[in-house]
């Protein structure tokens, strides 16, 4: 890989300009990368209010409940955060593959088995001190995770399968395989109408952060998102990674290992997944039973293309997904609207922002001034 | 994804500003209704679902109409961290000093951990096995034994069917399922010893694909009358009435569903659960731990019978339903064999509905198609 940083040929010829005018342009692109995202989710907005307006609703009351039950006090926004925590890691597990132009969509899987992997070490475990168990099941989650989109990403990479399918079906694969050993060998006989397995131990959960009542999986998510932010854009192998996913054939030719790429990135988002499924047991259920299954990553696919794959943006888009989540329990509660009108709100929302990456370079007012037409 | 224009600067500074815009909003949170009793309902599943959670939802109707009641529902609720910050929400922003959530997997851990955090709040659960000692004095749950009703619902079954084959859909193999089917298909029996009653596991409590392939391999057999037990049961009511089969319900009504077709039905009677709780929280009486109830407590009833019954059908049916009405009645009695030939039940040994014994029932009696695993 060190032969890549030797060849910035590819990066130079993007940005010919001396270095002024280069930082000229880098803030014209900043600028960009905020005000279209942050346009499309106004517009969306207002789509949003005129469907709830027909409805003979308020959206004014409505964004207020929103705002009240996602963001407008402490309690709020630990409700958010919660629900956020998940989305973090399983946003990676597609924005990672992506990089390479993978479309991942198999993160269920991979957090389901991780759960069920780190409940399964964890159980034989009784005993041992609590930092060794939840390094073990942290061990075993997100190797669970990564052998299996790891596994796609080989059946990609070397049967030229595609990976979009493979991930999503071997999701359905996983989740039998955990039914299989939570109503087989690894049930808790005394878990009658719900099969789970043992519970891993009190002493082995890892709590909440001080003062709050938000498991450590959230500052675990953020930190997972800065270090893959850091490995995707400051790191020869992340830039391995993103030639391969700018051009495949200019990878080979600069005698990149593609292969080995598209396994190791696809199978580092499997890993964060199953963390994703370790920090469930480990943090809220205590046990590995079917609420596994509760679309954690599918919204993750949601985040990551919201967050249109960068590492970093995944924060604010997890904690934007999340207060909805949170705020769609008030809406219901106190406007009476159906559970599935948040949803519509989030489909809006996902193909204003699809829409809006066409927008780029077409906003007059946020080119460079030189390339104004 | 090669181009990175937000730098970590330019991250860090918006979002602090979001933040700061976040905190200083002028929106805040008001209680949402000062005088009355709010009491919450959360269901795992949507509130129109023909079943488990429309039972729930009807319940949550009635009390609705008390006066001095504010009721707050939410639906679609996940059986994860997420039930959690429902329960604090309706604590803390809707102000519910009593709350019901409905599905059995909120029970462990979820509800259980609320109960210790807020002690003054009374939580109420369905399904769930409270236990003196074991359990908080807060928390408690309610459950019917609606077996009894699917014992009918066979006796109305086994006049109806002519290839004296009925079907069973199930969603897991858990002992509230398996109840179900032995007492479904005992009703049958005790009208015709010839019967049997295929059962197929769909593995999920709610898979509209699987239950409509089920019903359609139950019909093509020639089983002529199909039930079930799954949260929703439309798509198999719906399905086995297109194919011709007659249907016996569960949960709820369906007979709006299949008007022709519907004998019977095994049905929830919440609101009469709901309403005694409800009346004594608003007088400020304590509220039981551990409620159980039948047809003579009101908790379960039979649909109305539809037009396809026999005369010969309806006589049989309520004669054996005023015989439960008098108490003391065991459906599960001796001699009772498995379907693989171990004797379960000696002779002259009965389980009344009250039985603990049923609430661990791991066997499908003689005259079940079908396997537990």
């Amino acid at each position: 890989m060190a032969t890549v940083a030797e060849r910035p040929a590819l990066l130079s010829a993007v940005t010919p300009a001396a270095s002024r005018t280069e930082g000229v342009l880098r803030a014209y692109g900043a600028a960009e990368v905020l005000v279209i995202p942050l346009l499309a989710i106004l517009v969306a907005a207002l789509l949003f209010a005129a469907f709830i307006g027909a409805l003979g609703k308020s959206p004014v009351q409505l964004y207020q409940l929103v705002y009240t039950g996602a963001f407008g006090t402490w309690f709020s926004w630990q409700n958010t955060l919660l629900r956020a925590a998940p989305l973090l890691l399983t946003a990676l597990c597609v924005a990672l593959p992506a990089q390479l132009g993978m479309v991942v969509i198999g993160g269920e899987g991979a957090l389901v088995l991780g759960g069920l992997s780190a409940a399964a070490v964890a159980i034989p475990m009784q005993g041992f001190p609590p930092a060794l168990v939840i390094a073990v099941m942290v061990l075993a989650g997100m190797a669970a995770g990564a052998a299996w989109i790891g596994g796609a990403g080989a059946l990609r990479a070397y049967r030229g399968v595609n990976e979009t399918i493979s991930s999503l079906l071997l999701s359905y694969i996983a989740i039998a395989v955990m039914n299989h050993f939570v109503e087989g060998v690894l049930r808790d006989p005394a878990s009658l109408n719900k099969p789970s397995t043992a519970h891993i131990g009190v002493v082995n959960m890892i709590g909440v952060l001080p003062g709050t009542r938000v498991h450590w999986g959230l500052l675990i998510g953020i930190a997972a998102c800065l270090i893959a932010w850091f490995l995707v854009k400051r790191t020869t192998f992340g830039f391995a990674g993103r030639i391969t996913g700018g051009n495949i054939r200019a990878a080979r030719l600069q005698g990149l290992p593609v292969e080995r790429l598209i396994v190791i990135f696809c199978a580092l988002g499997g890993a964060m997944a199953g963390f994703a499924g370790m920090i469930e047991v480990a943090a809220v259920h205590g046990r590995a039973n079917a609420s596994l299954i509760a679309g954690y990553g599918y919204t993750g696919i949601l985040v990551a293309f919201l967050a249109r794959q960068h590492p970093l943006a995944v924060i604010p888009v997890s904690v934007l997904l999340g207060g909805i989540a949170a705020a769609g329990g008030l809406v219901q509660r106190r406007m009476g609207l159906p559970d599935a009108t948040m949803l519509v709100f989030q489909g809006i929302l996902f193909v204003l922002i699809l829409l809006s990456e066409t927008a780029y370079g077409r906003i007059s007012f946020l080119q460079p001034p030189a390339e104004r037409t | 994804m090669s181009y990175d224009p937000i730098g970590r600067r330019k991250f860090l500074q918006t979002s602090a500003l979001a933040g700061l815009g976040a905190a200083i909003s002028p929106w805040s949170v008001r209680p949402a209704h000062a005088a009355n009793l709010v009491v919450g309902f959360i269901y795992v599943g949507p509130k129109d679902d023909y079943g488990y959670n429309q039972a729930h939802a009807e319940g949550a109707a009635v009390i609705k109409k008390m006066s001095g009641v504010t009721v707050v529902e939410e639906e679609n609720v996940p059986e994860t961290v997420a039930v959690q910050q429902t329960m604090e929400s309706m604590i803390n922003l809707d102000s519910a000093p009593l709350i019901f959530p409905t599905s059995f997997g909120y029970f462990d851990p979820h509800m259980l951990a609320m109960c210790t955090k807020y002690p003054k709040i009374e939580f109420r659960h369905c399904g769930g096995l409270w236990t003196e000692g074991k359990h908080p004095k807060n928390a408690g749950s309610y459950f019917g034994y609606i077996g009894m009703c699917q014992y009918l619902n066979g006796i109305v079954a086994a006049h109806a069917t002519k290839s004296k084959k009925i079907g069973f859909v199930a969603a897991k193999p858990i002992p509230q399922v398996l109840l179900n089917i032995n007492s479904y298909t005992l009703g049958a029996r005790s009208v015709d010893p010839s019967i049997t009653c295929q059962v197929i596991f769909t593995g999920e409590w709610s898979l509209a694909v699987k239950e409509a392939e089920a019903t359609n391999a139950l019909v093509d057999q020639g089983i002529d009358v199909i039930t079930c037990h799954v949260d929703g049961p439309k798509v198999v009511v719906e399905t086995a009435a297109r194919r011709g089969a007659f249907v016996c319900g569960y949960h709820a009504n369906q007979s709006k569903l299949a008007p022709e077709k519907y004998l019977t039905g095994a049905e929830w009677n919440w609101s009469q659960v709901y309403t005694v709780f409800v009346t004594k929280a608003l007088q400020k009486e304590p509220l039981a731990n551990f409620v159980r109830g039948g047809l003579a407590e009101g908790f379960v009833k039979m649909s109305p019978y539809g037009p396809a019954v026999s005369a010969e059908g309806r006589k049989r049916a309520d004669a054996v339903q005023a015989e439960m009405l008098k108490g003391g009645y065991s459906v599960i009695k001796g001699p009772l064999k498995t379907n693989t030939g171990k004797e379960v039940v000696p002779a002259g040994k009965g389980y009344v509905e009250t039985a603990i014994e049923l609430e661990s029932m791991d066997y499908l009696v003689e005259g079940v198609i079908g396997s537990t695993s």
